[in-house]
Protein backbone atom coordinates (compact mmCIF):
# COMPACT_ATOMS: atom_id res chain seq x y z
CA UNK A 1 0.00 0.00 0.00
CA UNK A 2 1.50 3.29 -1.10
CA UNK A 3 0.87 5.19 2.11
CA UNK A 4 3.43 7.85 1.24
CA UNK A 5 1.81 8.65 -2.10
CA UNK A 6 -1.77 8.91 -0.91
CA UNK A 7 -2.70 12.40 0.20
CA UNK A 8 -3.74 13.28 3.69
CA UNK A 9 -7.38 13.62 4.62
CA UNK A 10 -9.10 16.97 4.75
CA UNK A 11 -9.21 18.89 8.03
CA UNK A 12 -12.20 17.31 9.82
CA UNK A 13 -13.79 20.61 10.79
CA UNK A 14 -13.58 21.86 7.21
CA UNK A 15 -15.01 18.55 5.98
CA UNK A 16 -17.80 18.96 8.54
CA UNK A 17 -18.67 22.42 7.28
CA UNK A 18 -18.80 21.16 3.70
CA UNK A 19 -20.93 18.20 4.82
CA UNK A 20 -23.31 20.62 6.52
CA UNK A 21 -23.54 22.67 3.32
CA UNK A 22 -24.46 19.52 1.39
CA UNK A 23 -27.29 18.80 3.84
CA UNK A 24 -28.36 22.45 3.64
CA UNK A 25 -28.40 22.27 -0.17
CA UNK A 26 -30.51 19.08 -0.07
CA UNK A 27 -33.06 20.80 2.16
CA UNK A 28 -33.10 24.00 0.11
CA UNK A 29 -33.39 22.22 -3.24
CA UNK A 30 -35.47 19.16 -2.40
CA UNK A 31 -36.97 19.87 1.02
CA UNK A 32 -35.32 16.83 2.55
CA UNK A 33 -31.99 15.70 3.96
CA UNK A 34 -29.51 13.17 2.64
CA UNK A 35 -29.72 9.43 3.27
CA UNK A 36 -28.30 6.05 2.42
CA UNK A 37 -30.28 3.06 3.71
CA UNK A 38 -33.43 4.24 1.91
CA UNK A 39 -31.75 3.71 -1.46
CA UNK A 40 -31.07 0.07 -0.59
CA UNK A 41 -34.67 -0.31 0.52
CA UNK A 42 -35.79 1.06 -2.87
CA UNK A 43 -33.61 -1.45 -4.66
CA UNK A 44 -34.91 -4.33 -2.56
CA UNK A 45 -38.56 -3.36 -3.01
CA UNK A 46 -38.04 -3.01 -6.77
CA UNK A 47 -36.24 -6.37 -6.84
CA UNK A 48 -38.94 -8.21 -4.88
CA UNK A 49 -41.67 -6.65 -7.05
CA UNK A 50 -39.92 -7.82 -10.20
CA UNK A 51 -39.14 -11.34 -9.03
CA UNK A 52 -42.23 -12.07 -6.93
CA UNK A 53 -44.95 -9.48 -7.67
CA UNK A 54 -47.69 -11.33 -5.79
CA UNK A 55 -45.51 -11.68 -2.72
CA UNK A 56 -44.62 -7.97 -2.80
CA UNK A 57 -48.26 -6.95 -3.14
CA UNK A 58 -49.19 -9.08 -0.14
CA UNK A 59 -46.53 -7.59 2.12
CA UNK A 60 -47.34 -4.28 3.73
CA UNK A 61 -43.69 -3.17 3.92
CA UNK A 62 -43.05 -3.56 0.19
CA UNK A 63 -46.52 -2.50 -0.87
CA UNK A 64 -46.65 0.72 1.19
CA UNK A 65 -43.27 1.82 -0.06
CA UNK A 66 -44.13 1.07 -3.65
CA UNK A 67 -47.41 2.99 -3.43
CA UNK A 68 -45.65 5.96 -1.82
CA UNK A 69 -43.38 6.00 -4.88
CA UNK A 70 -46.21 5.89 -7.46
CA UNK A 71 -45.52 2.21 -8.10
CA UNK A 72 -41.95 2.92 -9.20
CA UNK A 73 -39.89 2.13 -6.09
CA UNK A 74 -36.56 2.47 -7.88
CA UNK A 75 -37.34 5.97 -9.13
CA UNK A 76 -36.57 7.49 -5.79
CA UNK A 77 -34.62 10.60 -4.79
CA UNK A 78 -32.28 8.59 -2.57
CA UNK A 79 -31.39 6.15 -5.34
CA UNK A 80 -30.15 9.03 -7.52
CA UNK A 81 -28.38 10.55 -4.54
CA UNK A 82 -26.61 7.27 -3.66
CA UNK A 83 -25.44 6.82 -7.25
CA UNK A 84 -23.90 10.26 -6.78
CA UNK A 85 -22.25 9.17 -3.52
CA UNK A 86 -20.49 6.33 -5.32
CA UNK A 87 -19.28 8.74 -8.04
CA UNK A 88 -18.27 11.39 -5.49
CA UNK A 89 -16.40 8.91 -3.29
CA UNK A 90 -14.64 7.50 -6.33
CA UNK A 91 -13.62 10.97 -7.60
CA UNK A 92 -12.26 11.85 -4.18
CA UNK A 93 -10.30 8.58 -4.15
CA UNK A 94 -8.86 9.36 -7.59
CA UNK A 95 -7.83 12.89 -6.63
CA UNK A 96 -6.26 11.80 -3.35
CA UNK A 97 -4.77 8.60 -4.83
CA UNK A 98 -6.56 6.25 -2.50
CA UNK A 99 -7.95 3.73 -4.99
CA UNK A 100 -6.82 0.24 -3.97
CA UNK A 101 -8.50 -3.14 -3.71
CA UNK A 102 -8.07 -4.17 -0.13
CA UNK A 103 -9.62 -5.59 2.99
CA UNK A 104 -8.84 -2.97 5.57
CA UNK A 105 -8.32 -4.46 8.99
CA UNK A 106 -6.35 -4.33 12.19
CA UNK A 107 -3.10 -6.31 11.56
CA UNK A 108 -3.84 -8.29 14.73
CA UNK A 109 -6.83 -9.99 13.12
CA UNK A 110 -7.17 -11.94 9.88
CA UNK A 111 -9.01 -10.49 6.92
CA UNK A 112 -11.47 -13.37 7.18
CA UNK A 113 -12.44 -12.23 10.70
CA UNK A 114 -12.81 -8.67 9.44
CA UNK A 115 -15.08 -9.77 6.60
CA UNK A 116 -17.27 -11.92 8.86
CA UNK A 117 -17.82 -9.01 11.22
CA UNK A 118 -18.34 -6.60 8.32
CA UNK A 119 -21.13 -8.87 7.08
CA UNK A 120 -22.70 -9.22 10.54
CA UNK A 121 -22.41 -5.48 11.13
CA UNK A 122 -24.03 -4.75 7.79
CA UNK A 123 -26.93 -7.12 8.52
CA UNK A 124 -27.56 -5.46 11.90
CA UNK A 125 -27.20 -1.94 10.49
CA UNK A 126 -29.62 -2.75 7.69
CA UNK A 127 -32.19 -4.19 10.07
CA UNK A 128 -31.77 -1.34 12.56
CA UNK A 129 -32.08 1.30 9.85
CA UNK A 130 -35.58 0.08 9.02
CA UNK A 131 -36.76 0.14 12.63
CA UNK A 132 -35.06 3.51 13.09
CA UNK A 133 -36.62 4.91 9.86
CA UNK A 134 -33.21 5.87 8.54
CA UNK A 135 -29.53 5.45 9.32
CA UNK A 136 -26.75 7.74 10.47
CA UNK A 137 -27.24 9.92 7.38
CA UNK A 138 -31.00 10.01 6.99
CA UNK A 139 -32.15 9.82 10.56
CA UNK A 140 -29.29 11.09 12.74
CA UNK A 141 -27.51 13.74 10.62
CA UNK A 142 -30.39 14.99 8.48
CA UNK A 143 -32.83 14.61 11.35
CA UNK A 144 -30.65 16.70 13.63
CA UNK A 145 -30.30 19.36 10.92
CA UNK A 146 -34.06 19.99 11.00
CA UNK A 147 -34.07 19.60 14.81
CA UNK A 148 -36.18 16.43 14.65
CA UNK A 149 -36.58 14.78 18.05
CA UNK A 150 -36.26 11.40 16.35
CA UNK A 151 -32.94 12.49 14.80
CA UNK A 152 -31.45 13.26 18.19
CA UNK A 153 -32.75 9.95 19.60
CA UNK A 154 -31.24 8.00 16.68
CA UNK A 155 -27.90 9.76 17.09
CA UNK A 156 -27.77 9.09 20.84
CA UNK A 157 -28.85 5.46 20.47
CA UNK A 158 -26.41 4.66 17.65
CA UNK A 159 -23.32 6.30 19.15
CA UNK A 160 -24.24 5.43 22.74
CA UNK A 161 -24.62 1.73 21.95
CA UNK A 162 -21.42 1.61 19.92
CA UNK A 163 -19.54 3.21 22.84
CA UNK A 164 -21.03 0.73 25.33
CA UNK A 165 -20.17 -2.26 23.13
CA UNK A 166 -16.73 -0.94 22.12
CA UNK A 167 -15.01 -2.80 24.94
CA UNK A 168 -16.35 -6.19 23.81
CA UNK A 169 -15.23 -5.71 20.22
CA UNK A 170 -11.90 -4.02 20.98
CA UNK A 171 -9.87 -6.87 19.47
CA UNK A 172 -11.32 -6.00 16.06
CA UNK A 173 -9.94 -2.46 16.17
CA UNK A 174 -7.09 -1.98 18.68
CA UNK B 1 -38.45 30.37 -2.47
CA UNK B 2 -37.11 27.10 -1.09
CA UNK B 3 -37.52 24.19 -1.00
CA UNK B 4 -37.28 24.48 -4.78
CA UNK B 5 -38.74 21.08 -5.64
CA UNK B 6 -41.72 21.37 -3.29
CA UNK B 7 -42.54 24.89 -4.50
CA UNK B 8 -42.36 23.47 -8.04
CA UNK B 9 -39.66 25.93 -9.07
CA UNK B 10 -37.81 22.92 -10.45
CA UNK B 11 -39.38 19.84 -12.06
CA UNK B 12 -39.31 16.33 -10.63
CA UNK B 13 -36.69 15.24 -13.14
CA UNK B 14 -34.48 18.23 -12.33
CA UNK B 15 -34.88 17.32 -8.68
CA UNK B 16 -33.64 13.78 -9.40
CA UNK B 17 -30.71 15.15 -11.39
CA UNK B 18 -29.80 17.50 -8.57
CA UNK B 19 -30.11 14.58 -6.11
CA UNK B 20 -27.34 12.94 -8.11
CA UNK B 21 -25.13 16.05 -7.78
CA UNK B 22 -25.93 16.40 -4.07
CA UNK B 23 -24.85 12.76 -3.75
CA UNK B 24 -21.57 13.53 -5.52
CA UNK B 25 -20.93 16.30 -3.00
CA UNK B 26 -21.93 14.02 -0.13
CA UNK B 27 -19.71 11.14 -1.23
CA UNK B 28 -16.80 13.43 -2.07
CA UNK B 29 -16.85 15.16 1.32
CA UNK B 30 -17.22 11.88 3.24
CA UNK B 31 -14.27 10.35 1.41
CA UNK B 32 -12.12 13.48 1.79
CA UNK B 33 -12.89 13.49 5.51
CA UNK B 34 -11.64 9.92 5.87
CA UNK B 35 -15.02 8.21 6.18
CA UNK B 36 -14.04 5.59 3.61
CA UNK B 37 -11.83 3.96 6.25
CA UNK B 38 -13.47 1.71 8.84
CA UNK B 39 -10.43 1.96 11.09
CA UNK B 40 -10.70 5.74 11.16
CA UNK B 41 -14.45 5.54 11.79
CA UNK B 42 -14.12 3.03 14.62
CA UNK B 43 -11.38 5.17 16.16
CA UNK B 44 -13.93 7.43 17.80
CA UNK B 45 -15.04 4.57 20.05
CA UNK B 46 -11.48 4.00 21.32
CA UNK B 47 -10.29 7.61 21.27
CA UNK B 48 -7.42 7.19 18.82
CA UNK B 49 -9.20 9.02 15.98
CA UNK B 50 -12.24 11.18 16.61
CA UNK B 51 -12.82 12.29 13.02
CA UNK B 52 -16.39 10.95 13.14
CA UNK B 53 -17.25 13.17 16.07
CA UNK B 54 -15.69 16.25 14.49
CA UNK B 55 -17.12 15.85 10.98
CA UNK B 56 -20.55 14.67 12.12
CA UNK B 57 -21.19 17.41 14.66
CA UNK B 58 -19.62 20.20 12.59
CA UNK B 59 -21.86 19.03 9.75
CA UNK B 60 -24.99 18.91 11.90
CA UNK B 61 -24.33 22.38 13.36
CA UNK B 62 -23.56 23.93 9.96
CA UNK B 63 -26.78 22.53 8.51
CA UNK B 64 -28.83 23.60 11.53
CA UNK B 65 -27.45 27.14 11.47
CA UNK B 66 -27.80 27.34 7.70
CA UNK B 67 -31.46 26.35 7.85
CA UNK B 68 -32.06 28.76 10.71
CA UNK B 69 -30.57 31.64 8.70
CA UNK B 70 -32.28 30.64 5.45
CA UNK B 71 -35.56 30.56 7.33
CA UNK B 72 -34.85 33.95 8.92
CA UNK B 73 -34.04 35.49 5.54
CA UNK B 74 -37.23 34.02 4.08
CA UNK B 75 -35.28 31.85 1.64
CA UNK B 76 -36.83 28.60 2.81
CA UNK B 77 -40.22 27.70 4.24
CA UNK B 78 -39.37 25.29 7.05
CA UNK B 79 -42.98 24.09 7.17
CA UNK B 80 -42.42 22.48 3.77
CA UNK B 81 -39.20 20.74 4.78
CA UNK B 82 -39.43 17.09 5.75
CA UNK B 83 -39.04 16.53 9.48
CA UNK B 84 -38.37 12.92 10.41
CA UNK B 85 -41.18 11.15 12.22
CA UNK B 86 -40.60 10.04 15.78
CA UNK B 87 -41.82 6.63 16.85
CA UNK B 88 -40.11 6.44 20.20
CA UNK B 89 -39.55 2.73 20.73
CA UNK B 90 -38.56 1.77 17.22
CA UNK B 91 -36.18 4.77 17.11
CA UNK B 92 -34.44 3.57 20.27
CA UNK B 93 -34.38 -0.15 19.41
CA UNK B 94 -33.37 0.59 15.82
CA UNK B 95 -30.62 2.91 17.02
CA UNK B 96 -29.30 0.29 19.45
CA UNK B 97 -29.19 -2.35 16.70
CA UNK B 98 -27.45 0.13 14.38
CA UNK B 99 -24.93 0.94 17.11
CA UNK B 100 -24.09 -2.76 17.43
CA UNK B 101 -23.75 -2.98 13.66
CA UNK B 102 -21.47 0.06 13.67
CA UNK B 103 -18.97 -1.32 16.18
CA UNK B 104 -18.94 -4.76 14.54
CA UNK B 105 -18.87 -3.62 10.92
CA UNK B 106 -16.94 -0.37 11.24
CA UNK B 107 -19.17 1.41 8.74
CA UNK B 108 -22.59 2.95 8.49
CA UNK B 109 -24.54 2.68 5.21
CA UNK B 110 -23.39 5.98 3.66
CA UNK B 111 -19.75 5.53 4.56
CA UNK B 112 -19.71 1.91 3.37
CA UNK B 113 -20.59 3.11 -0.16
CA UNK B 114 -17.67 5.56 0.02
CA UNK B 115 -15.35 2.77 1.13
CA UNK B 116 -16.62 0.49 -1.62
CA UNK B 117 -16.18 3.31 -4.18
CA UNK B 118 -12.42 3.35 -3.53
CA UNK B 119 -12.08 -0.44 -3.52
CA UNK B 120 -12.50 -1.48 0.13
CA UNK B 121 -13.64 -5.10 0.01
CA UNK B 122 -14.78 -5.07 3.65
CA UNK B 123 -17.09 -2.17 2.76
CA UNK B 124 -18.57 -4.19 -0.12
CA UNK B 125 -19.24 -7.11 2.22
CA UNK B 126 -20.85 -4.68 4.68
CA UNK B 127 -23.15 -3.50 1.86
CA UNK B 128 -24.16 -7.10 1.13
CA UNK B 129 -25.02 -7.32 4.84
CA UNK B 130 -27.17 -4.17 4.54
CA UNK B 131 -29.16 -5.78 1.74
CA UNK B 132 -29.65 -8.95 3.80
CA UNK B 133 -30.69 -6.97 6.89
CA UNK B 134 -33.22 -4.79 5.08
CA UNK B 135 -34.62 -7.76 3.14
CA UNK B 136 -34.94 -9.66 6.42
CA UNK B 137 -36.88 -6.75 7.92
CA UNK B 138 -39.20 -6.74 4.91
CA UNK B 139 -39.85 -10.47 5.11
CA UNK B 140 -40.33 -10.38 8.89
CA UNK B 141 -42.35 -7.15 8.77
CA UNK B 142 -45.38 -8.68 10.51
CA UNK B 143 -43.18 -9.54 13.47
CA UNK B 144 -41.64 -6.06 13.70
CA UNK B 145 -44.79 -4.10 12.86
CA UNK B 146 -46.12 -3.61 16.44
CA UNK B 147 -42.76 -2.21 17.56
CA UNK B 148 -42.39 -0.23 14.33
CA UNK B 149 -45.60 1.71 15.00
CA UNK B 150 -45.49 1.90 18.81
CA UNK B 151 -45.53 5.29 20.55
CA UNK B 152 -46.17 7.54 17.53
CA UNK B 153 -45.17 11.06 18.56
CA UNK B 154 -45.71 12.68 15.17
CA UNK B 155 -42.87 14.80 13.75
CA UNK B 156 -41.87 17.01 16.66
CA UNK B 157 -38.90 19.33 16.54
CA UNK B 158 -36.79 18.93 19.66
CA UNK B 159 -37.15 22.66 20.38
CA UNK B 160 -40.96 22.31 20.41
CA UNK B 161 -40.68 19.21 22.54
CA UNK B 162 -38.73 21.06 25.23
CA UNK B 163 -40.64 24.30 24.68
CA UNK B 164 -37.60 26.43 23.87
CA UNK B 165 -36.77 28.54 20.84
CA UNK B 166 -34.89 27.00 17.93
CA UNK B 167 -32.06 29.50 18.37
CA UNK B 168 -31.48 28.55 22.00
CA UNK B 169 -31.60 24.86 21.13
CA UNK B 170 -28.99 25.27 18.39
CA UNK B 171 -26.83 27.27 20.80
CA UNK B 172 -27.00 24.41 23.32
CA UNK B 173 -26.01 21.92 20.62
CA UNK B 174 -23.08 24.14 19.60
CA UNK B 175 -21.83 24.43 23.18
CA UNK B 176 -22.18 20.66 23.65
CA UNK B 177 -20.31 20.05 20.38
CA UNK B 178 -17.44 22.35 21.38
CA UNK B 179 -17.10 20.42 24.64
CA UNK B 180 -17.05 17.14 22.71
CA UNK B 181 -14.47 18.50 20.23
CA UNK B 182 -12.30 19.43 23.17
CA UNK B 183 -12.65 15.92 24.67
CA UNK B 184 -11.95 14.46 21.22
CA UNK B 185 -8.73 16.43 20.76
CA UNK B 186 -7.66 15.37 24.26
CA UNK B 187 -8.49 11.69 23.56
CA UNK B 188 -6.40 11.65 20.39
CA UNK B 189 -3.37 12.72 22.41
CA UNK B 190 -4.16 10.33 25.24
CA UNK B 191 -4.73 7.23 23.06
CA UNK B 192 -2.45 7.80 20.09
CA UNK B 193 -1.98 5.24 17.32
CA UNK B 194 0.72 5.52 14.73
CA UNK B 195 -0.33 3.80 11.51
CA UNK B 196 -3.73 2.43 10.77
Amino acid sequence: MEKSKSRKYMNPYLAGILLGLVVLAANFISGRGVGASGAIKSTIVAGVETIAPAHAAGNEFYDNFSKANDGKPIQNWLVFQMLGVIVGGFLSGVISRRLTWKVEHNPKIQSRTRLIFALLGGILFGLGSQLGRGCTSGSALSGMAVLSLGGFISMAAIFGTAFVLAYFFRKLWI
Amino acid sequence: MGPLAINEIISENTNFLLAFFIGIGFGFVLEQGGFSSSRKLAGVFYGYDTVVLKVFFTGAITAMLGLLFFSLFGWIDMDLVYVNETFLWSAIVGGVIMGAGFIMGGYCPGTSFCGAAIGKIDAMIFIIGLFIGIFFFGEAYDFFEPLFHAKDMGSPRISEFFGISEGILVLIVIVAAILMFWIGEWAEKKFPREEY
